[in-house]
């Protein structure tokens, strides 16, 4: 094993400026998150405490094993969206250890508007089950919600990733042999009624959870008869005569004891294929991270410095080291487990599209996972790469990236733009998780290049116009396709619209790829068969 | 000197005895019964055979099986400690017939020592005072009462047989007279098979003080001076120490002579105890001390007698068994400052001193060093089992002067850390540390006398206690947390990270605990690999690790400090220095997996007739009483109250036939709040 030496000058003027940039953005990030975990106001929260519940995150903590980590998804769903206090898109989603076991947890929040389904309550939903089926997952649903939130029923009822894919995906994970649970400790009404309806098992609270197609207001519409909502659907009703609920509890904590000894009695090992080690931490420091990212994108720095950050040992083994160096792949180990890395050194070219693919190959072979470090402007362009065949080798990175069966992560530490996003596992490349850092960029291409193009092709036509068009003239065209472009590349912006798995601390970067690789191995990892690549 | 000896004992005793054997190179057989598999003397023994059931009648006491167990391991000689057979003289005589040695007097000077009323008048014979006293045989109650009137109240009555406070009742006025000598003779009767009594003088404000002597096989005696064992409870001594505070030289020489002229009186050899009584009203003075028995073995508090002579008296004794001379001549022996013993017991104070049993979860004595000793016969883990006596260990400490060994004593009273059981750690720690004591106001009352300084209140727990009990919680929880982890395929998961890792947040826990009935919560934020505690007094950041005895060292706020806690049910016993305090958890974990019905009614759950109905309308019910009787199927079937409430109505009679579903009884749980 090689043993990354970093070069890293720790007391340098332009490390403490980088340092404090970052950190500065990381205590934003941190302040945001703080007023997000507060779901709704203050009076919702106190209205919902008076009635005897935990609050969610509280209900999350109580039912995960005690002291065990909860990788919470997408905190900033939702964000400045909808007007503003619709905090975590109303719904906690993460992974968490119950018994022993990685689950999948969905928690609605009912202090925030009640719990019901904005468009992005339903994508971050559907983003948990989908997290939950690629990686084998049981999902436990801690039910308190309103349902489909009216106003906005025409992103929410209709599509098909829309609410009622939710049922469905319950339904065809529990055909996978999936674990499908429900507590049910507030509200499931209508649609929702179908959470703990479609559960393998489900669990209701005493006195507080409810489960009717139709609420009392609607039944008395629809037929004149009036009843309570406990004698409608409360848990006495359902575990004594309807049997929609197998389990009756007195309160919270008890629902969330029953939920626990349901998972103990799953028998369901993990399939552990890979070759763990003890883990060792870095030989430096993670939070040094701070200081080697430049606080101008464009200032070149060596990838290996972050990989030597965040690897056991700092040992990282390097394959075609002097070969398509601006993409660095090699193996290593993080928290024990084998992992290919793949991580930009500026554009690609096509060595380095072509070497990455070879190590998709390689790591496939050898069922390793892969992780991204994604820092990319795009492939190289101009006539003298056309010509050589950018687009095809590029293609062969695209298609290895798309096709690889092993489980995928993707970190982006910096920019993502363009095609590059597609060939360093962006989005649409299904990594089983993916997270930015608070100071990059996502979009089809950089601000000041998306400007100048549009200029360009303004320019153009106003020329052959024969208009004329000054430079100021220009620059005040410049200017808000820029400011657009910064605002919507921001990873808060993404991070709103569930584009990626949630904005992380660079510093623990570390633990959630650990994390996410060890709850991946609960899904066995399937032999790849690559696309074909076009020669 | 012998190759090979048998201990007949067990516990503490068993353990001191090998040690010096081990010193001298002399194997060791030690003998265990059943529930003592595993204890600390069948582990340090050469080798060892088990005897018989737990029962001592069964095991240790068992003379034949003993010498069986010699004979077949090849032991020489029968070390039997004390208690058990140490002063039988019947065994004694056995080994002899046997041919093996006795480590222990000739049997007839046990016998001529074990009947107190004749031992007294052999003293008599021998020029030893002793107390004014009645040691006849007659029986006769008035003749005994007269005798009482005739010494002059307050007297003792005593059973002739008896020792360690059996069969002994004082008696301050005549009127008390008939009824103690009736108890003292039943007590006698059960406890020796011998109800005769005799009575003494009972002294007002008398001090137990004890002259160690021994003897060897060629007419030499010597003594190894006094013991004072005054400080006692119910008979039963506490702290003992040597030598006697105050003691006169005068009155040590006069003493000292009239232990050896005992021991010489009936041929004895070995080591010897006799136990004199000094009445301190006037202080001590050589003219009133009174012999009042002896004992023919080693003493519990030997210890104290050889921390001040630096004599090892069971190699004295080891060595004068094998026919030796004694290892020294009275001129030789001296003595050099002074030391403390005290007993540490299984036994709950709180609880009128009631022996106690269970596993010793905690046992960290003091650390050993210059002038501090424990004698012990067990180990964390261990069990204090109710077939011996629950005596823990021995700790004694030496120094130069008394203040000094009892500045020391106290020291390693607060360092001892023991939990599990009910022990007298801390009352132990209150005589030590009681002015009284220090003043060396002195006599056998000095317990009764202190008691409500010395008798130990329940603690309520501190912020400092509560930050120690989680520190312990969260050690305990890492220790499972790895023994299971580490059985998985998955052992170095991330996911086994406890300080509850959140992104871009920090991870926080809750512990409840009650205290005085209320219930309080530490709120922990993990925080540096530590974390920050939020009690009522204010958020402390706590450093905690486990260090390798099983102790906690905690840094709370900068402060260092050395505990321990144990788990004990919903028990968590901290232990700093000095102090133990329990605090209670509240772990609001349900019993039942799923609640039973509540409100509402009690349905028919089949068709079928009704064939008794228990409870009228308006009863109150608690959870599980049977309510009705339904037939169906031909099978009874009882309906119970699904939980504590009221019967609010009952809709059918006896005999009535209901279909499945039907309403039966309406039900109105209590309130749950």
């Amino acid at each position: 094993m090689t043993v990354l030496k970093s070069s890293l000058n720790t007391r340098s003027d332009d490390f403490k400026a980088n340092a404090a940039h970052l950190a500065n953005l990381v205590e934003d990030l941190k302040e945001k998150v703080a007023i997000i975990k507060q779901g709704g106001g203050e009076r919702a929260r106190e209205k919902h405490l008076s009635r005897g519940k935990l609050l969610p995150r509280e209900r999350v903590r109580k039912l995960l094993d005690p002291g065990s980590p909860f990788l919470e998804f997408s905190q900033m769903a939702a964000w400045d969206m909808y007007g503003g206090d619709i905090h975590s898109a109303g719904i906690i989603t993460g992974i968490g250890r119950v018994e022993g076991r990685e689950c999948v947890i969905i928690c609605n929040d009912a202090t925030v508007k009640g719990g019901t389904y904005y468009p992005l309550t339903v994508k971050k939903h559907l983003r948990a089950q989908e997290v939950a089926l690629e990686n084998r997952l049981p999902c436990i649903y801690l039910v308190d919600s309103g349902g489909a939130n009216l106003p906005n029923q025409q992103d929410v009822f209709p599509d098909r990733d829309h609410f009622g894919r939710s049922f469905y995906n319950q339904a065809n994970m529990s055909a996978l042999g999936i674990p499908q649970i429900a507590v049910v400790m507030g509200s499931c009404t209508a649609g929702g009624a179908y959470v703990p309806a479609m559960c393998d098992e489900s669990i209701i609270v005493r006195n507080q959870g409810t489960i009717f197609l139709a609420g009392p207001p609607l039944v008395k519409a629809a037929t004149g008869e009036v009843v309570s909502a406990e004698d409608l659907g409360g848990a006495e009703v359902h575990s004594r005569t309807s049997g929609v609920t197998d389990h009756m509890a007195e309160n919270d904590l008890h629902a969330l004891q029953i939920a626990r000894s349901c998972v103990a009695n799953f028998n369901k090992p993990k399939p552990m294929q890979l070759e763990v080690r003890k883990p060792r931490p870095p030989l430096y420091d993670p939070k040094e991270i701070y200081g080697l990212i430049p606080k101008d994108m464009r200032t070149p720095f060596d990838v290996r410095e972050i990989i030597a950050r965040v690897v056991d040992g700092s040992e990282f083994d390097e394959f075609k080291k002097n070969y398509g160096t601006t993409l660095v792949t090699g193996f290593a180990h993080i928290h024990g487990y084998p992992v290919g890395i793949l991580a930009n050194n500026g554009i690609l070219f096509s060595e380095s599209s072509v070497k990455g693919a070879h190590f998709i190959e390689l790591c496939c072979q050898r069922n390793i996972p892969l992780v991204f470090l994604q820092n990319i402007t795009g492939f190289m362009v101009g006539q003298k790469y056309e010509a050589g065949g950018i687009a095809k080798d590029g293609a062969k990175l695209v298609t290895a990236v798309a096709t690889a069966k092993v489980p995928k992560f993707t970190m982006i530490f910096g920019g993502s733009f363009g095609a590059g996003n597609y060939g360093m596992g962006g989005r649409a490349y299904s990594p089983r998780l993916l997270w930015m850092w608070p100071n990059a960029r996502i979009s089809v291409m950089g601000g000041p290049q998306a400007a100048a193009v549009l200029a360009t092709v303004k320019r153009d036509g106003m020329e052959a116009r024969g208009e004329s068009w000054s430079a100021e003239e220009e620059a005040a065209f410049k200017a808000p396709i820029e400011a657009q472009y910064e605002e919507e590349g921001h990873p808060y912006f993404a991070s709103a619209r569930v584009w990626d798995d949630g904005i992380i601390d660079p510093a623990e970067s570390r633990m959630v790829l650990g994390l996410g690789i060890s709850a991946a191995l609960n899904a066995p990892i399937e032999p790849t068969k690559f696309g074909l690549f076009r020669m | 000197m012998f190759k090979k000896i048998l201990i007949a004992n067990r516990g503490e005793i068993a353990c001191r005895v090998m040690a010096t054997a081990a010193k001298l190179g002399i194997r060791t057989v030690a003998v265990y019964s059943e529930a003592d598999a595993n204890a600390r003397h069948v582990e340090m023994a050469d080798e060892a055979v088990l005897i018989g059931p737990a029962e001592v009648s069964a095991s240790y006491l068992k003379g034949d099986t003993l010498l069986e167990v010699a004979r077949n391991t090849g032991a020489e000689a029968i070390h039997p400690g004390y208690g058990f057979l140490s002063e039988n003289a019947g065994f004694a005589e056995k080994c002899a017939d046997a041919g093996i040695v006795f480590i222990g007097p000739p049997a007839d000077a046990i016998r001529a020592m074990g009947l107190k009323d004749a031992a007294k008048a052999l003293m008599v014979k021998a020029g030893v005072p002793v107390v004014p006293g009645y040691h006849g045989e007659g029986q006769d109650p008035d003749m005994l009462a007269a005798e009482a009137e005739k010494i002059g109240y307050p007297v003792l009555i005593k059973a002739v047989a008896g020792g360690g406070g059996k069969g002994m009742r004082s008696v301050s006025s005549p009127k008390e007279f008939p009824a103690a000598l009736a108890s003292a003779q039943r007590e006698g009767q059960s406890a020796f098979g011998d109800s005769r009594v005799l009575i003494e003088k009972f002294l007002t404000k008398p001090r137990h003080i004890e002259i160690q002597v021994f003897a060897d096989s060629h007419g030499n005696a010597v003594h190894l001076f006094e013991r004072d064992c005054s400080l006692q409870r119910r008979h039963q001594k506490v702290i003992e120490e040597a030598p006697a505070p105050d003691m006169p030289e005068a009155m040590r020489e006069a003493m000292g002579a009239a232990a050896v002229a005992a021991a010489k009186a009936i041929g004895y050899v070995g080591a010897g105890t006799i136990e004199f009584i000094a009445d301190v009203s006037e202080g001590l003075k050589e003219d009133a001390f009174y012999f009042m028995e002896m004992n023919t073995r080693l003493q519990v508090e030997h210890p104290v007698t050889e921390m001040i002579t630096g004599q090892d008296l069971v190699e004295w004794q080891l060595k004068v068994a094998a026919g030796g001379e004694l290892p020294c001549a009275q001129e030789d022996l001296s003595i050099s400052g002074h030391a403390f013993e005290v007993r540490l017991y299984a036994e709950d104070p709180a609880n009128d001193f009631l022996p106690a049993t269970g596993q010793l979860l905690r046992l960290k004595p003091p650390r050993e060093r210059d002038g501090v000793r424990i004698d012990t016969g067990v180990r964390e883990g261990d069990t204090v089992t109710p077939f011996y006596d629950p005596m823990i260990a021995k700790l004694i400490v030496w120094d130069k002067t008394r203040d000094m060994a009892l500045q020391k004593l106290s020291a390693a009273l607060d360092e001892y850390q023991v939990a599990g059981v009910a022990t007298n750690l801390a009352f132990l720690g209150n005589i030590a540390a009681h002015p009284a004591f220090a003043a060396k106001d002195l006599d056998t009352g000095f317990i009764d006398r202190f008691k409500t300084d010395l008798v130990p209140e329940p603690l309520t727990p501190t912020d400092k206690d509560m930050a120690i009990a989680v520190a312990h919680l969260l050690l305990e929880r890492e220790k499972a947390h790895k023994a299971t982890r580490s059985a998985t395929n998955d052992p170095y998961s991330p996911w086994d990270d406890l300080t509850a890792w959140r992104p871009n947040d920090t991870g926080h826990d809750d512990f409840k605990f009650e205290i005085n009935g209320m219930e309080v919560t530490a709120h922990i934020v993990y925080e540096n690999g530590g974390y920050l505690i939020d009690l009522p007094t204010g958020v402390l950041p706590v450093q905690v690790e486990r260090t390798a005895d099983g102790g906690i060292l905690a840094d709370i706020a900068g402060h260092k400090l050395s505990a321990a806690a144990v788990t004990q049910g919903d028990k968590i016993i901290v232990m700093t220095t000095g102090r133990q305090v329990e605090l209670t958890q509240i772990t609001n974990d349900f019993d039942d997996a799923d609640s039973d019905s509540g409100a509402g009614a009690i349905t028919a759950p089949m068709p079928g007739k009704l064939i008794q109905i228990f409870i009228d309308s308006g009863a109150t019910v608690a959870k599980g009483d049977p309510l009705v009787v339904l037939e169906a199927m031909k099978m009874e079937h009882t309906l119970t109250a699904p939980r504590d409430g009221t019967i609010e109505d009952i809709f059918f009679e006896v005999g009535d036939q209901v279909d499945e579903g039907t309403v039966l009884v309406r039900f109105e749980s209590e309130e749950t709040s």
